[in-house]
C-alpha cells in the first residue's frame, strides 16, 4: 500500500510530533512514522527542564521562541502537561564558578532574559533549605518545568485531531528520491511518497542521513535521572549547581527528582539504558550537599534513556546539505526538550515557506564536513568511555 | 578461593551455604533481615514470649534444624545480617547496611530471595486494617502482635488456612476463612497435589482443625469489597451460592499466594519467560538453578516451591557452583536432588490452580479500585489510559502514563495486577502485555546512605 502525503516525519519524539502538530495546523497532509511507540524515548525519559539560563549564546532566538510555545501549550494542544513557571536558580560554588554565572547572565540578557543576581545573604534568606556549598545564584522567573511523559503523546494526539497520520510501532527501512520526492518504505510493508521528509528520528537519525550521503558524528548516551518518595513541598524553583554536578527539582505531588553528569553509556541497539548504581549513589551525595535538608529522603526509582550526541554538544537542525526537502533535526545533546517546540516551528517555516527568521546556520549538518571542536561540555558531562560509546543502529 | 556471595538467609540460602561450606568454601551470606529462616522459618524476636514450637506446628522439626545448620556455618561462613541488597553491577552486589552504602564484589552469585505475596486490587484493599497474609505472619512470628481481634482471613492460598490457624492458636478471632476457589477446582488439581501427599495432607489438617474450632470456611467466593470509614469494618462476598454477605471484622488477612522476588535477578543478568500456569515472568534456569554465567538461583525466589524446595534448591545451587568450578559432584545426591525439586514444584503447579489467581476478578474492578497503592493510581486511569488515542498496550508504557508502579515498592504489588488489566482492556493474551522492567534501587535506600562513601 502507498500512501501519498505532502510531508512524512520519521520518529515520534518531540520534534517530530510537534513538527506534525504545526504542519498539520497549516493545512498540510502529513504522516508522523515511529519505530516504536510515541515520546518512548528520550523525549518521555528526560529531566523535564525548560531552562533558559546557560544556553549556548547562538541559540537564544530559537530557545525564545520555544519558550513561547511552551508557555501557550494549553491552547496549542489543549493539554497543559504540568507547565508549570517554577523558575530556575543557578548556583555558584565559589568565585570562579560565580564569574562563569555572570558570563551567561550577560548572554541571557543581551537576548533580553532577566536575570536576577543573587548574593549569599539574599540566597539563605529566600531559599533557607539550601546548604552551606551555595555562595551565589542567578535566578530566572520565566525558567519552566513540564512532564516529559507526558508531553509527546499529547502534542501527537493534538496533531490526529488535526488531522495528521501518527503510526506507531512502524520502522522507516528505506527512503529513496522519487522525482523531487520521496518515497519511505516500511517494515510492515506500508509505502509513502512525499514531497518532503523531516528526519526526527533521535538516536537513531543516522541512518537516514547517510542514505543522502552526509553524516554527523553522534553517539548515543542517556541522563541518568533519580527521584525521591514524596515530601512536603518547600522546593518551587529548578535548581542547578553551574558545574553540573547536580540538577533537581521538587514536583507539586512532592517528589524531587535530580539528576548530574557524567551521563551514562546507551544501548541503542538493544534499546538499553542501565543506571549503573554508583551513578546514583554519585548524585544523592551531590544533591544531599546542595540540599541538605533530603538527607532522610528516599530514593525510590532511577531511569535513563537514549540520546544522540554530537562532540560540539550542538544539534542538528535544517535542511539537508545534499538533498533539497530532507530536513534534519537530531542530536540534541541532552538540551532538546526546552527547544523542541521551537525546532518544530523553524522546520515548519522552512518545509512551508522556505525560509525562516530564527538563526540556525549554526546548527547545519555542513559544519561536519570539516573537523569540528570538541565542546569542553563533552569531556564534562560524559566518562570517556561512554563519549565513545554506541552508534545507532 | 573464588569469592561466592549467597543472598538470603532462608532455606535455600542456608542450605546452599551448608553445602559450600562442606567443600571448603567460605561463602558471604547477606540477609535482609536481621533473623534468619526467610519468612517461613523466621525466628521471633528474641524478647517476645512467641511460643515458635507451637506456631510451626508440624513444621517445628524442620525448623528447629535449619535453625541448628545455621548455627553450625555461622562462624564459617562471612554472615552479613541487616544488609539489603538494592542493586547488582557488573559483578558488584550494591548494598545497605544499618543507613550505610557500601559493596560486595562476587565471582558467583547465588540468589535466594524468597518470594512475596501476590495481590489482586479490591475495593478497600488499601483500608487501614488490610493486611498481605505473609504480613500478617509475618507480624505474628516476627513481632508477636495480631492485626485485629476479628479477622477475616480472604483470598485463595494455601497460607490462606495456615495463618488463620496461626492466628487462631495466638488467640485472634477468626471472622471467617474466605477462599475464591472453588472446592471444585482444588479437585481438579489433586493429580498435581498428589505429588506430595505429606504437604497435602498438611492442608487439609490445617482446614481441618479451623473447622473444628468453628471457623465458618466459605469456598468459591466473590469478593466484593472491603468497607470501613477509615478502619477495616468488614467484607462484602458474593458466596458460591450467590448470596450477598457482610462479614463484620476489624482486620483482613488478604492475598493470592506467593509471587518471586526476581529483582535481583533481572538486575544480575537473568532471563524471563511467561509461565502460564502461575500466570508470571520467571527467570529462566536450567534444572540446578543456573541462570547465567556465576549466577544461581534458587528457592521460592527462582521459583514458588515451598520450603522443602527451597532447601533442595539451595543445595542444587551450589552444586552446580561447584561443578562449574571443575569440581566433581555427586551425581547420585543431585539426582535425588532434581527429582525432589521438581515433585515439589509440580505440587506448587497444583497449588497455583487450588487456589486460583482471581484472573476474572481483575475484569470486574471497578473502575474506582485502588490499583496502584503507592501511587494512588485507579484500575479506571489504567483503563482510560489503555483506550485513549495512541494509548500504551504494553506494561512500562502504561506505567510512565499513569504512574502505576513508579512508587515505593516498584512494581513489586501491582505489577501482576497491572497486567492483567491492561491485557484485559487491549483484550489481548496477557503475555503480550509484557512485564515491568526493574532498576536499582530495588528498594527504597536514603540519601544519606551515600554520605560516608567516596566518590
Amino acid at each position: 500500500m502507498t500512501t501519498r502525503m505532502r510531508v512524512a516525519v520519521v520518529g515520534g519524539g518531540l520534534i517530530g510530533t510537534w513538527t506534525a502538530h504545526f504542519l498539520a495546523r497549516r493545512g498540510l497532509d502529513v504522516i508522523l512514522i515511529e519505530k516504536g511507540m510515541v515520546g518512548a524515548q528520550s523525549s518521555g525519559v528526560n529531566f523535564g527542564n525548560l531552562r533558559l539560563q546557560g544556553r549556548h549564546p547562538g541559540q537564544y532566538p530559537l530557545s525564545l521562541r520555544s519558550q513561547a510555545l511552551w508557555e501557550d501549550i494549553e491552547a496549542l494542544i489543549g493539554d497543559r502537561c504540568e507547565f508549570e513557571r517554577t523558575g530556575h536558580l543557578y548556583v555558584a560554588m565559589n568565585d570562579a564558578e560565580r564569574e562563569k554565572l555572570e558570563q551567561h547572565a550577560r548572554v541571557a540578557e543581551s537576548h533580553g532574559l532577566v536575570i536576577e543576581r543573587i548574593g549569599c545573604d539574599e540566597l539563605r534568606r529566600r531559599w533557607p533549605w539550601l546548604g552551606e556549598g551555595p555562595q551565589a545564584a542567578t535566578y530566572s522567573a520565566r525558567d519552566a518545568t513540564s512532564n516529559p511523559r507526558l508531553v509527546s503523546v499529547a502534542v501527537a494526539r493534538a496533531a490526529q485531531r488535526r488531522g495528521a497520520e501518527i503510526v506507531e510501532h512502524t520502522r522507516v527501512t528505506e527512503v529513496c528520491r522519487n522525482g523531487t520526492g520521496f518515497t519511505l518504505e516500511t517494515d510492515t510493508g506500508r509505502a509513502v511518497d512525499c514531497d518532503a521528509v523531516v528526519n526526527s528520528a533521535g538516536a537513531w537519525a543516522l541512518n537516514i542521513a547517510e542514505a543522502f550521503g552526509e553524516t554527523a558524528p553522534m553517539f548515543a548516551a542517556g541522563p541518568p535521572q533519580f527521584v525521591t518518595e514524596p515530601i512536603p513541598y518547600r522546593v518551587t524553583p529548578s535548581v542547578q549547581a553551574v558545574d553540573g554536578s547536580v540538577i533537581f527539582r521538587q514536583i507539586l505531588r512532592g517528589n524531587v527528582i535530580f539528576a548530574g553528569y557524567p551521563r551514562t553509556a546507551a544501548d541503542p541497539v538493544l534499546n538499553r539504558a542501565p543506571v549503573p548504581p554508583i551513578k546514583t549513589l554519585n548524585g544523592m551525595r551531590n544533591l544531599m550537599k546542595i540540599a541538605p535538608f533530603l538527607k532522610s529522603a528516599q530514593v525510590i526509582r532511577v531511569w535513563s534513556g537514549i540520546e544522540g550526541y554530537l562532540p560540539d554538544m550542538l544539534p542538528v537542525i535544517g535542511e539537508s546539505g545534499t538533498t533539497p526537502g530532507l530536513y534534519h533535526a537530531f542530536g540534541f545533546c541532552g538540551h532538546g526538550f526546552q527547544v523542541g517546540p521551537g525546532v518544530a516551528a523553524v522546520l515548519v517555516d522552512l518545509i512551508v515557506d522556505g525560509r525562516t527568521d530564527t538563526p540556525i546556520d549554526l546548527f547545519s549538518i555542513n559544519r561536519f564536513k570539516n573537523s569540528v571542536q570538541v565542546s569542553d561540555k563533552l569531556a564534562r558531562e560524559f566518562d570517556l568511555p561512554a563519549a565513545a560509546g554506541g552508534r545507532a543502529g | 578461593m573464588p569469592n561466592v556471595v549467597i543472598v538470603g538467609g532462608g532455606p535455600a540460602g542456608i542450605r546452599a551455604a551448608s553445602i559450600l561450606v562442606e567443600a571448603g568454601l567460605k561463602p558471604v551470606l547477606v540477609n535482609e533481615t536481621r533473623q534468619v529462616g526467610g519468612q517461613g522459618y523466621r525466628a521471633p524476636a528474641k524478647s517476645l514470649a512467641v511460643d515458635i514450637n507451637a506456631l510451626m506446628g508440624s513444621e517445628a522439626g524442620k525448623y528447629q534444624r535449619l535453625h541448628s545448620l545455621f548455627a553450625s556455618l555461622q562462624e564459617r561462613i562471612d554472615y552479613r545480617s541487616g544488609t539489603l541488597v538494592w542493586g547488582v553491577h557488573e559483578k558488584v552486589l550494591h548494598t545497605l547496611c544499618d543507613g550505610t552504602a557500601g559493596t560486595i564484589p562476587y565471582d558467583a552469585l547465588i540468589l535466594a530471595t524468597g518470594a512475596t505475596d501476590r495481590i489482586m486490587p479490591l475495593p478497600g484493599w488499601t483500608l487501614p486494617g488490610v493486611f498481605t497474609l505473609g504480613g500478617a505472619q509475618v507480624i505474628l512470628k516476627d513481632q508477636g502482635c495480631l492485626i485485629g481481634n476479628r479477622i477475616v482471613f480472604l483470598g485463595s492460598s494455601p497460607l490462606l488456612f495456615l495463618a488463620a490457624l496461626q492466628y487462631h492458636k495466638s488467640g485472634a478471632s477468626i471472622a471467617a476463612v474466605v477462599d475464591t476457589t472453588p472446592l471444585s477446582a482444588k479437585r481438579a488439581a489433586m493429580r498435581d497435589l498428589a505429588a506430595s501427599p505429606r504437604t497435602l495432607a498438611r492442608g487439609i489438617v490445617y482446614r481441618a482443625s479451623l473447622h473444628m474450632a468453628g471457623v465458618p470456611i466459605i469456598d468459591g467466593a466473590t469478593p466484593r469489597g472491603i468497607d470501613g470509614e477509615g478502619h477495616v469494618e468488614g467484607v462484602r462476598i458474593t458466596d458460591g451460592r450467590g448470596r450477598e454477605r457482610l462479614i463484620p471484622c476489624d482486620a483482613v488477612a488478604y492475598g493470592y499466594g506467593l509471587k518471586p522476588e526476581t529483582q535481583l535477578a533481572e538486575l544480575a543478568g537473568a532471563r524471563f519467560r511467561f509461565d502460564p500456569i502461575f500466570r508470571l515472568w520467571l527467570p529462566e534456569t536450567d534444572a540446578d538453578g543456573r541462570a547465567g554465567a556465576d549466577l544461581y538461583l534458587a528457592g521460592d525466589g527462582a521459583a514458588i516451591g515451598g520450603a522443602d524446595a527451597a532447601e533442595a534448591s539451595g543445595a542444587l545451587a551450589a552444586h552446580a557452583l561447584l561443578t562449574d568450578m571443575g569440581r566433581a559432584q555427586p551425581e547420585a545426591e543431585l539426582a535425588r536432588l532434581r527429582r525432589e525439586v521438581e515433585r515439589l514444584r509440580q505440587f506448587q503447579r497444583g497449588l497455583a490452580r487450588a487456589f486460583a489467581w482471581p484472573v476474572a476478578q481483575s475484569a470486574t474492578l471497578s473502575d474506582e479500585t485502588v490499583a496502584c497503592r503507592c501511587e494512588a493510581v485507579t484500575v479506571g486511569e489504567i483503563r482510560s489510559a489503555v483506550h485513549a488515542p495512541l494509548g500504551p498496550r504494553e506494561v512500562n508504557r502504561v506505567k510512565a502514563i499513569t504512574r502505576c508502579g513508579m512508587g515505593r515498592c516498584q512494581g513489586r504489588f501491582c505489577g501482576p495486577a497491572l497486567q492483567e488489566i491492561v491485557a484485559g482492556a487491549c483484550v489481548v493474551p496477557i503475555a503480550e502485555v509484557g512485564r515491568l522492567r526493574m532498576q536499582a534501587p530495588v528498594k527504597p535506600i536514603p540519601l544519606h546512605a551515600a554520605a560516608e562513601m567516596e566518590p
